[in-house]
């Protein structure tokens, strides 16, 4: 445990990434302490210049937009665990079920996991999202629906070579029931690449949620990042910044989290970094 | 070996069907969860079907019957292209999709070339200069536009090269008061094409730069490059003559896979271009409330998707010998 922080923290790409993850999550956190009045509130003057009264500027509504990205760091946040979180167990019951009993299941299963692979992904978002109609909860769904797949092979390929290891043939043989087999003994030794595929797969979500946003299939009640920029696209000649300042929060964000899953990939798997 | 090819084309050919039929009944069932009865989904929910559309519609449909008889109908219309009518556009759907087709096909192959040959070139290079400054450069360009959402590019290049610089136009895919011709014409439309072929590449190109690059890296470790090296082939025969082309496979297999994602990311690139494709049908359905017309969409694109992964797989076949095409 102590080589693999160790090894996290001489990565110092990885180290940067996890200050800015810790800075987004510190505003998701103190949003409401910061901006009390919340991210819909006019404040000012429309069109205001950052730097000027507030420090990023305030949009077409004269609300502050230092308060909507705060606002937008906690649901893009939200909307990424959560939906990773789903997508995660899904792809667990789904490629651990094939990878364990093989044969015919997990022919079966696989094809199914191909066509979700091969299905225009984000358009199939769109559809599940505009037929749900655009809650908080119908875009989680859309997007775990979406992230599923690469996750069930993944684990499929960890069950289905860890199957046949030794160890777990004396399982068998000792007469335990696959459910303890599974969670005892399979699952414990694939979890470092499911943890590292897990946290990449966050970055995703938060790009597809800000694209679903930017198209106006989110939850009016909320404040998000794409949101802000698909509401600022008519006013982009008079006032680019409000559509640059939610770009640059998601960019950041995702680098961040993209930077901390492969130094956790580095960490935990050192052989790998010395090919 | 022609007729292997062709075997092996209709073998999977064949396969596609169950993948088509599977969509379909995503697209049965994306109807059935909606809300109102599958009449009021098909004609749209804005409302501007006559009542004797819908009443026809529900004949059609059989909405008294079982659900399996409905799936059945449902199947066996789209099988045959009959994708419904659109009442916003007043055509129909089928229709629709092909006048929308040839721009987004124009976009797509146009990204995918130049994203793929650049990535590999890029990837190629990081890795053959591995952790000096061509690698390190184009890693960090690669970490920055791997994480930029792609409509967000699109506004930002939009806000510098064409309202600052004035450079290129923002939006549209020709001038159509120019009433261009011949050649004047192609020109008018590639300068058109600059800003969203860029938008959508930066961010493949990113993808597959890393992609070959960790390929090479694995290359160079394998068996055939020592013995090359020991025959004293310089660093560079090695590079271009030997690893790049075994280095190529899964950024091919990415490609094929990724061709549904590509035809994702031109709903965002159409729409903040105007680019008049499919991308913008969509987004425009989404507004009218178009159900049947996204349905259409959507069914379209995966069956593209499909024929793209089959292209893939025969190039595929014919980079690499060793994969018999069973």
């Amino acid at each position: 445990m102590r080589d693999i922080f160790r090894r996290f923290a001489r990565n110092i790409p990885a180290v940067f990434g996890l200050v800015i993850l810790v800075l987004v999550m510190g505003a998701a956190v103190f949003a409401p302490a910061i901006y009390p009045q919340g991210p819909f509130e006019m404040v000012g003057r429309p069109f205001l210049e950052p730097l000027t009264d507030y420090l990023l500027g305030t949009d077409q509504l004269g609300r502050d937009l230092g308060a909507g990205l705060l606002y937008g760091a906690r649901v893009t946040l939200q909307i990424g665990l959560i939906s990773t979180l789903i997508a995660i167990f899904l792809g667990l019951t789904i490629g651990g079920t094939a990878g364990y009993f093989g044969g015919w299941i997990d022919s079966l299963l696989m094809r199914i996991t191909e066509i979700f692979q091969t299905i225009p992904f984000f358009l199939f978002a769109i559809l599940l999202v505009a037929i749900l109609k655009p809650t908080l909860g119908s875009v989680i769904f859309a997007i775990a629906v979406v992230s599923w797949p690469p996750m069930a092979r993944l684990v499929r390929s960890e069950f289905l070579s860890i199957r046949n290891r030794e160890f777990v043939q004396a399982c068998v043989a000792m007469g335990m029931g696959h459910w303890q087999i599974i969670l005892k003994h399979v699952l414990p030794n694939t979890l470092s690449p499911i943890i590292v595929t897990g946290s990449l797969m966050v970055a995703t979500a938060i790009l597809i949620e800000s694209g679903l946003s930017f198209l106006g299939l989110t939850d009016p009640n909320v404040m998000s990042w794409g949101f802000i920029i698909g509401s600022g696209r008519s006013v982009l000649r008079t006032a680019w910044w409000v559509c640059a300042m939610p770009g640059i929060a998601i960019l950041l964000t995702v680098m961040a989290i993209n930077l901390v899953g492969e130094g956790l990939n580095d960490a935990l798997n050192p052989r790998l970094k010395n090919v | 070996m022609a007729v292997s090819r062709l075997q092996y084309i209709r073998r999977r050919l064949l396969l596609a069907v169950p993948v088509v039929f599977f969509i379909i009944v995503l697209n049965f069932l994306l109807i059935q969860i909606a809300p109102g009865d599958a009449a009021d989904v098909l004609a749209g929910e804005a409302g501007s079907a006559t009542p004797e559309y819908m009443d026809q519609l529900r004949r059609k449909f059989g909405l008294d019957q079982p659900i399996y008889v409905q799936l059945w109908t449902y199947v066996s219309n789209v099988a045959t292209f009959d994708l419904g009518f659109s009442f916003r556009h007043n055509k129909p759907v089928s229709e629709l999709i092909l006048s929308r087709l040839g721009p987004t096909l124009l976009l797509m192959v146009s990204v995918l070339l130049i994203s793929v040959s650049m990535g590999i070139l890029l990837g190629a290079i990081a890795a053959r200069y591995l952790n000096r400054w061509q690698d390190n450069t184009i890693s960090t360009v690669v970490v920055l536009t791997y994480a930029t959402p792609v409509f967000w590019a699109g506004l930002m290049l939009i806000v510098l090269f064409s309202v600052k610089l004035g450079w290129f136009p923002t939006s549209g895919m020709e001038k159509i008061a120019a009433f261009h011709t011949g050649l004047a014409r192609i020109i008018d439309i590639a300068h058109h094409m600059v800003l969203p072929v860029i938008t959508l590449t930066l961010f493949y190109i990113a993808l597959y730069t890393r992609l070959m690059r960790a390929s090479v890296i694995e290359q160079y470790t394998m068996d055939y490059v020592t013995t090359a090296r020991s025959k004293g082939l310089g660093e560079k025969r090695v590079m271009w003559g030997h690893i790049l082309r075994n280095a190529c496979l899964p950024v091919l297999t990415m490609a094929g896979i990724q061709a549904g994602a590509l035809l994702g990311g031109a709903v965002v690139v159409e729409t903040v271009f105007s680019w008049p494709g499919l991308g913008l049908l969509a987004y425009e359905s989404l507004f009218a409330r178009d159900l049947n017309l996204l349905l259409g969409i959507f069914f379209i694109s995966a069956c593209l998707v499909v024929l793209v992964n089959l292209a893939v797989d025969l190039l595929y076949a014919s980079l690499d010998p060793r994969i018999e095409l069973k």
